[in-house]
């Protein structure tokens, strides 16, 4: 357990069936820092980020944020204190995007009791962070992916919380938007929110994420600064193409520029370039 | 990056905020309690002149004010004014009659909405999910045995075993319920029911079979009186204070049980709870009506054009606008053939009909 807060997930395993999708994992988000958390499709990501929610138990292993056991917390306790923004959201018919914002507000407010102006300050905020203001009286099944999206993170926003976690959080969404997106999460951060992001774009994780988790089939099998972990070795073992890691030329982050799509995933050896093979196994 | 002290929970968002102070600037969200506020309290004015009128209608000429003295009369503030033959059409069958409608409707459109929010389905209804069949064979076993104290319990677990039923075959059927799998158990759940309504009837054969099946199958308030309106009443307060309260919990739903539950709620057993409380509800109101069907399909909708689809508007109008649909439905009933009566579920029907199909046509993802 660290004593600076932050989320501390230590050996969480759980399966779904017989299917054991997360399998020993350990992970640890200093607080007022984004962690981003890589791997492929069906590394268990998502199952992850709900296990921390709260939105299913696991079946072992210990969860702790601010050094608070987060099982023996109460549901509603849990959920002022971590929030978390779904990647695919349904339709809600007939709901305001200021209404679905203020959803956030479920978690502190009593059920006979109104949006007190707190709430409301509250709501109008992360509407205004997230450049929602024009749409606020929209219908959200009215809005574009990359809208919903962000009204998603808005409402994650909405409920104060002390850790954030975002399901692919820039899905859907243009270039402007996922950077705005990512910068938003790096001021969060600088304001003492811990931040945890399932992403797919190894090159967004790779500037601005503080610490890296790469997951494969449940397992954790890389952690730390971007630069230390984001090599080409791993990410053609894990992802199975060939990528070269650069240094920005502006921010000194590594930039990463793939090659193709790798032809021996067991070849762990850094190739040159090559043509794209083909047949290759899931990705 | 800096390692921002510790917040404290709820007040993270303000803390060391950076932005520019002009962020508070936004107008906060337009106040839709005041929106809520106007519509119920003329909804409820409505209401309560629905109710006086419809007391009215029919043979003997009596006025709206001759209801309000016997009123008056009845709970010891005036004098007695009409004669006892009139007096007794007002405040023995007439009066009880629209109370219960009013408590029958108003607890079918609440059952609906939350019916709707649960199971994300709009096409979720009392009668449509089989809720009310399975109430209809409780009731009619117990009336059958004799055992009459029984009736809204018999109901209410009929209801429970039908909900389950339709539950149970939609999810066994799809792996998940979808709106239009879930209203097709339900259909071959009130098939069955009904079918063993009608044959608990016969079975027993007295009187009139014909016309009981058809007061079952279709709903009547015909013959209602003061305990009617003290069973139908006495639910609609118990249950329905509860379920209203439970409104953030069914605003959660919106998005789905993954978002609810990271919104802090019991998703499992919220869900189970308040599908409870919508059966006995269902169950204690079938008892005294008869399977009345749509009202918990029409008002939720029309209610939601008019505030949207916050459960906190929603559902204490959606109350009151089936409170008053269904005083107006039973009055059509028992007077538009008069004297022969309608059961008023052929009333409600003729216009649930429409309506149902108006959502299937706009609902292209309900598949």
């Amino acid at each position: 357990m660290n004593d600076v807060g932050g989320l501390d997930a230590a050996r969480i395993r759980f399966a779904r069936g017989d299917r054991l999708i997360v399998d020993g994992v350990d992970i640890t988000v200093p607080a007022g820092s984004v962690g981003a958390l890589l791997g492929p499709n069906g590394a268990g990501k998502s199952t992850l980020l709900h296990l921390i929610a709260g939105v299913e138990r696991p079946d072992a292993g210990a969860l702790a944020l601010g050094g608070d056991d987060l099982a023996a917390l109460r549901r509603r306790d849990r959920a002022r204190r971590i929030s978390l923004a779904e990647q695919e959201v349904a339709e809600a018919p007939g709901l305001r995007v200021s209404e679905v914002v203020a959803l956030g507000r479920t978690p502190h407010i009593g059920p006979w009791s109104g949006l007190g102006e707190r709430d409301r300050a509250v709501v109008a905020r992360s509407i205004d962070e997230l450049d929602l203001g024009p749409l606020a009286d929209r219908d959200y099944s009215t809005l574009s992916g990359g809208e919903r999206q962000r009204v998603n993170l808005a409402r994650a926003l909405a409920q104060e919380p002390e850790l954030l976690l975002l399901d692919e959080p820039t899905n859907h969404l243009d270039v402007r938007a996922q950077l705005s997106s990512l910068d938003l999460l790096r001021r969060l951060a600088a304001r003492g929110h811990t931040v945890l992001a399932a992403l797919h774009d190894l090159g967004l994780a790779a500037a601005h994420a503080d610490h890296v988790v790469v997951l494969q089939d449940g397992r954790v099998v890389a952690s730390g600064a971007p630069h230390d972990v984001l090599e080409p070795g791993l990410i053609r073992a894990v992802w199975g193409v060939d990528a070269e890691v650069l240094e920005h030329p502006v921010t000194g982050r590594p930039l990463i520029a793939y090659s193709g799509v790798a032809g021996d995933r067991s070849d762990q050896r850094m190739p040159r370039a090559r043509p794209v093979a083909a047949g290759h196994p899931e990705a | 990056m800096s390692i921002g002290g510790r917040v404290a929970p709820g007040d993270t968002t303000s803390a060391g905020r950076g932005a520019p102070p002009e962020a508070t600037r936004l107008e906060t969200p337009a106040r839709p309690g005041l929106r809520t506020g106007l519509w119920a309290g003329g909804l409820t004015l409505l209401l309560a002149a629905s109710v006086i009128v419809a007391v009215t209608v029919g043979p003997a000429g009596l006025s709206p004010a001759d209801v309000w003295a016997s009123v008056l009369a009845h709970l010891g503030i005036g004098e007695p004014t009409l004669t006892p033959l009139r007096d007794g059409i007002v405040w023995e069958l007439r009066m009880p009659r629209v109370l219960t409608a009013a408590a029958v409707g108003a607890g079918l459109a609440l059952c609906g909405a939350v019916m709707q929010a649960l199971t994300r389905n709009p096409l979720a209804d009392p009668y449509l999910l089989g809720l009310s069949s399975g109430a209809s064979v409780g009731a009619v076993i117990v009336i059958v045995l004799g055992v009459g104290l029984l009736l809204p319990v018999a109901a209410f677990v009929g209801a429970l075993v039908a909900l389950a039923a339709t539950l149970g075959l939609a999810s066994a059927a799809a792996g998940r319920l979808t709106p239009t799998r879930t209203v097709l158990a339900g259909l071959a759940v009130t098939s069955v029911f009904g079918a063993i309504t009608s044959l608990v009837i016969f079975w027993s054969a007295t009187g009139d079979s014909y016309r009981e099946i058809l007061n079952w199958l279709l709903g009547s308030l015909a013959g209602t009186d003061w305990t009617s309106v003290a069973i139908a009443g006495g639910a609609v307060v118990l249950i329905g204070v509860p379920l209203v309260a439970s409104a953030r919990t069914l605003d959660a739903f919106a998005f789905g049980d993954t978002a609810a539950a990271a919104l802090g709620v019991h998703v499992g057993r919220s869900r189970v709870l308040l599908l409870t409380g919508t059966a006995l509800l269902t169950g204690a109101l079938v008892s005294v009506s008869g399977a009345i069907g749509f009202v918990g399909l029409i008002l939720p909708h029309a209610v939601r054009l008019l505030v949207g689809s916050r459960h906190r508007a929603l559902l204490p109008l959606s109350v009151l606008a089936g409170a008053i649909f269904l005083v107006w439905a039973d009055t059509g009933a028992r007077t538009l053939f008069d004297p022969r009566e309608l059961p008023v579920g052929i009333l409600t029907a003729l216009i649930g009909g429409p309506v149902f199909a108006v959502l299937l046509l706009r609902g292209r993802r309900l598949s």
